[in-house]
């Protein structure tokens, strides 16, 4: 690897304060899954690598009846392991679960696969479903912004030079609310989604759908909130009807590239099944 | 604040305190080969999808090339050479034997560390549990199904 410094501060104040003087010469670090291997293929040259998990705030996990409130560094293990929050938030642990291996997972965390803002990344769907907020401080103050707002390009994103991801908040919608990830990969385990799509519906006490919401991971230069396909299931009677037809709309709102990993036609077509399949998920998941 | 100094690590390797010097950039499998001359975690792909260099840090299975030699001060760093004790090998070392899990041999360390840190924990794990467990880990000559096989064979005999 290319030389660069490594410092670890353990306040946001100061960890802000480097990334501010060495701007595009530093990158926060938490897991450092991605990392590593970009500033071993060139894609960054580097003066400081800031790691960011001795900082409390970037390393907290907290649930209660309110919110779900992620740290930025938190690795992927801590959420999936911990026994409320996967009752709470199914569709969040879908995607916890299955980002990379386990190596990766004992890293890796869903603040730094939003930060990396790649089209497929896992969890930004399951986030962007759940309306998560990201927490961002930089040297001009704190902000929030939707999850659904972050990425902004294949890579690229809101943050600000300076500025830090946080957290993650994610509001507790109750027991008529669930979501679902599912992503299609050729192998079984420990690959890039092809396609993949995140749902969550929210049942009104008519038993009609009152909110919901789909997003979608690597069919076009981020993840997608499909927002017609959404407002299509408001008022209905959550099924196969209603799900059919968010499936059918949320085709049309994804603008797939031609890849290795497969066609446009294949990709849309995958976003209309993993659409019922993940709307159909969600229900299961409700209950009676 | 940074600097490009050289960095003082105290460490516990296979529950011996070890300290040395290395670089920021020096990730923890370097360290380990190059610095404290611990050579069975292998080098494989650097890109975090091989395994071949797992190591167990705080008990957790990580790839070592994926972590820097900076980020393990003060931590407990377990690998493959602290798995055989003076009584002879771990009982998953024995079965890959006897199973015949290996030929060329490059991923053995990694799949065994990997396997320890289940069987650490889950002492009766499914074959589709173990699967799962070992996707992090590949093998390109022997194929997985007698490396499962050995898996199960140490998880009853531990």
């Amino acid at each position: 690897m290319q030389p660069f410094a490594y410092t670890a501060p353990t306040t946001v104040k100061e960890a802000v304060e480097i990334l501010t003087k060495h701007g595009d010469k530093a990158r926060p670090m938490a897991g450092g899954t991605d990392l590593l291997v970009q500033i071993r293929g060139g894609k960054y040259n580097l003066d400081a690598v800031v790691d960011i998990k001795k900082i409390p705030e970037l390393n907290s996990l907290s649930n209660d009846s309110k919110s779900l409130n992620i740290g930025a560094a938190v690795p992927c293990h801590r959420i999936y392991e911990d026994p409320k929050i996967s009752e709470d938030f199914p569709g969040l642990i879908d995607a916890a679960e299955l980002i990379g291996g386990i190596q990766i997972q004992s890293r890796a965390g869903i603040g730094g696969n939003l930060c990396n803002s790649t089209p497929s990344g896992d969890s930004i769907g399951p986030l962007i479903v759940l309306s998560a907020v990201a927490n961002i401080e930089g040297s001009n103050g704190k902000r929030s912004i939707p999850v659904e707002d972050f990425c902004t390009g294949p890579g690229s994103n809101a943050l600000e030079n300076g500025e830090i991801l946080v957290s993650l908040s994610i509001p507790n919608q109750g027991s008529k609310f669930n979501s679902a990830y599912e992503r299609f990969i050729p192998r079984n385990e420990m690959d890039i989604a092809v396609a993949g799509v995140a749902s969550s519906i929210l049942i009104g006490s008519n038993g009609k759908i009152e909110s919901a919401r789909i997003a979608l991971a690597s069919v076009g230069p981020t993840p997608i909130l499909a927002k017609k396909a959404s407002e299509s299931l408001i008022g209905k009677e959550p099924g196969e009807a209603a799900f059919n037809e968010a499936g059918a709309i949320a085709k049309t709102e994804c603008s797939p590239i031609e890849d290795m990993r497969g066609t446009v036609d294949q990709r849309k077509h995958l976003v209309e099944v993993l659409t019922v399949r993940t709307l159909n998920k969600s229900l299961e998941r409700i209950g009676g | 604040m940074a600097t490009h100094e050289k960095i003082h690590i105290k460490t516990t390797i296979n529950g011996n305190p070890e300290e040395f010097l290395a670089d920021p950039h020096t990730s923890l499998l370097d360290a380990l080969r190059e610095i404290v001359g611990l050579t069975g975690s292998k080098e494989g792909c650097l890109d975090g999808n091989c395994g071949a260099c797992t190591v167990s840090v705080n008990g957790r299975i990580v790839d070592s090339c994926l972590v820097l030699a900076a980020e393990v001060d003060g931590q407990n760093v377990d690998t493959v050479e602290g798995m055989a004790n003076s009584d002879g090998l771990h009982p998953l070392q024995q079965a890959f034997l006897e199973e015949a899990a290996l030929q060329c041999g490059i991923c053995t360390p990694g799949f065994l560390v990997s396997a320890k840190g289940l069987l650490d924990n889950e002492p009766d794990p499914s074959e589709e549990r173990i699967r799962h467990w070992l996707a992090g880990n590949l093998c390109r000559c022997t194929g997985y199904n007698n490396i499962i096989k050995a898996v199960q064979k140490a998880a009853k005999n531990l």
